[in-house]
């Protein structure tokens, strides 16, 4: 019994050191970045320069590290969700054994490659070929950090999407299947939709790692805060702004707090999006 | 086997299958079965389990082309028209020969998507014809005046027995001449099971039903002909009352009399 008990209360101490952890990561962000409302004012954030370090005037505008994030995971969503969707359909519903042998290898081979080297492939491989092909200046944009970005993010999107779609029962098919309807009318009218709630959550989770990633976009999208809708120029997401300027920022200053604000928009912006996957979720696992 | 036929003369045999022998990969499941189903009867299928009667059910309208390693030798005719034949349109062949399956399997979709899906997907699309359809299907199947206010609400939350007769209900919406059941009512509680019988029964005079069941009075209470297997062979098939009160077949009569399986 004193084992049992013992047991539980490791269990409850590790579960509640994570809640811990998050009210203590998020008190830190509030409380660095709180004087920053007084002085100069949130007003300051709403800006389309940022210009964090000046002998004229510092500014402080996120928008153009809001748009340069959005940007970039929005190409790359728009890439992995149709390739990933289709890749997955593929693998669990057409693909012979054989071929499923081979592809999925590869797919794990591709997820386990840290985002750094992924960098470099993007900085030697991709940047001067999107250079060349739109004749470019330079090859570090917005799409150059999309691609990379599509590439971390297809094998999670395939790896989940595939479970929930090979988790369909048989017998849905067996029952379409028999009242006459082919291999994709089956497919697309009967198990993807009830697999839809594990893609969604596929790509939700997808969404979350494009969106947090540093080292790749930080290395190839061109870093230049510069507010724009283009996909061929460079840009500057929120978390490469962090990553490149945290290490050398005066602690306490302006920009230091700005750089928390960036922290805690970004912490924002995720939590909206899951609150957004828990909803679909819960209204299409009602269906299932 | 010589022996005077049990169909009277004008009985018009809907299936016919001819020497059928089936392989599971290298595993042969039916051993040379020739045998002559009447159309607008209820044929039942009986036997031990393992005996091959899903298999060869599986035969009317291909779905054991969905298991991959099968092979079939022999014929197998619907209405004359050999279905194995190279070129044949097993989407047609379905449309014609429902199946309904021992775990019902309703979509987890609304009731009225399950019943008009079907439809739908051989490009019915006018929703006052659909709506039509669904209507007929589900009094036809004796569901009507449960769910016709609910027609919206997912199917999965109806009863065991009430998703079975939808499933009956969505077989017969794309409009079949033959019905194909597998132990349908082998998961049902027997309130259910005497549903789904009185069903059929109301079913027989329209449609060629051909049943699988492990439930001997089942098939006595049910069915015009009965078929028993043995192990891959088809041992004997006769009129329902002559295989329950005279069988010809050793193995038929221990069989129903409960010696084995
Ligand atoms: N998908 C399959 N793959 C391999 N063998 C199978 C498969 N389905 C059935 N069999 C084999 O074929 C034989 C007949 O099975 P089945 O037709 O399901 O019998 P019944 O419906 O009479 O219980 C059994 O020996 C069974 O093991
Ligand atoms: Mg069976």
């Amino acid at each position: 019994m004193w084992k049992d008990k013992a047991m539980r209360l490791l269990m409850l101490s590790a579960a509640s050191t994570s809640i811990f952890l998050v009210a203590l990561i998020f008190i830190f962000l509030m409380k660095e970045s709180a004087p920053f409302v007084l002085k100069p004012g949130l007003g300051a954030l709403i800006d389309r320069q940022w210009i964090p370090v000046s002998f004229v005037e510092e500014h402080f505008g996120i928008l153009p590290l809001v748009t340069g994030s959005a940007l970039v995971t929005g190409l790359s969503m728009l890439f992995t969700i149709p390739l990933s969707v289709l890749g997955a359909i593929y693998i669990a519903e057409i693909a012979s054994p054989v071929e499923r042998e081979i592809l999925k290898p590869f797919i794990e081979l591709l997820a386990s490659i840290p985002s750094v080297v992924l960098g470099f492939f993007g900085l030697v491989v991709l940047a001067p070929l999107i250079k060349n092909l739109f004749g470019l200046g330079t090859g570090l944009t917005a799409l150059t950090g999309a691609l990379l970005l599509t590439l971390m993010a297809i094998p999670t999107v395939i790896t989940l999407s595939e479970d929930a779609i090979m988790s369909v029962p048989r017998a849905y098919k067996d029952a379409s299947q028999a009242l006459g309807a082919s291999d994709l009318q089956t497919i697309f009218q009967v198990i993807i939709p009830a697999a839809l709630p594990g893609i969604i959550a596929a790509i939700m989770l997808g969404v979350g790692r494009v969106i947090g990633e540093t080292m790749a976009v930080l290395m190839v999208t061109g870093n230049s805060a510069i507010m724009t809708w283009s996909p061929l120029a460079p840009v500057r997401t929120m978390t490469a702004t962090i990553a490149a300027e945290m290490g050398e920022v005066s602690f306490g200053s302006m920009h230091y707090q700005a750089l928390f604000w960036i922290g805690l928009v970004l912490l924002a912006v995720t939590f909206v999006l899951n609150v957004i996957a828990q909803r679909v979720l819960v209204r299409y696992g009602m269906m299932k | 086997m010589v022996e005077t036929s049990p169909f009277p003369a004008d009985t018009e045999h809907v299936i016919t299958t001819s020497k059928v022998n089936f392989f599971y990969g290298a595993t042969q499941a039916l051993f040379d079965i020739t045998m002559d189903i009447p159309g607008r009867r209820v044929t039942a299928f009986i036997g031990p389990s393992g005996c091959g009667k899903s298999t060869f059910l599986r035969i009317f309208n291909r779905m054991n082309d969905t298991i991959a390693g099968t092979r079939l030798e022999g014929d197998v005719r619907i209405n004359g028209e050999d279905i194995y034949r190279n070129g044949s349109n097993v989407v047609r062949l379905r449309r014609k020969v429902g199946m309904v399956f021992q775990k019902s399997n309703p979509f987890p979709k609304s009731i009225f998507d399950n019943v008009a899906y079907g439809p739908r997907i051989h490009g019915t699309h006018d929703k006052q014809q659909l709506a039509e359809i669904v209507e007929k299907s589900l009094i036809r199947s004796a569901l009507w005046d449960e769910v016709k206010d609910r027609l919206e609400s997912n199917a999965l939350g109806l009863s065991g027995g009430q998703q079975q007769r939808l499933c009956i209900a969505r077989a017969l919406a794309v409009g079949p001449e033959i019905l194909l059941m597998d132990e349908p009512a082998s998961a049902l509680d027997p309130k259910s099971t005497i549903r789904i019988e009185d069903l059929i029964g109301e079913l027989r005079n329209e449609y060629t039903i051909v049943i699988v069941t492990h439930n001997m009075q089942q098939a006595a209470r049910i069915s015009d002909y009965t078929a028993f297997f043995y192990e891959g062979h088809l041992v004997e098939f006769n009129a329902t009352k002559k295989i329950f009160t005279k069988p010809r077949e050793k193995q038929t009569e221990d069989y129903i009399t409960g010696r084995f399986g």
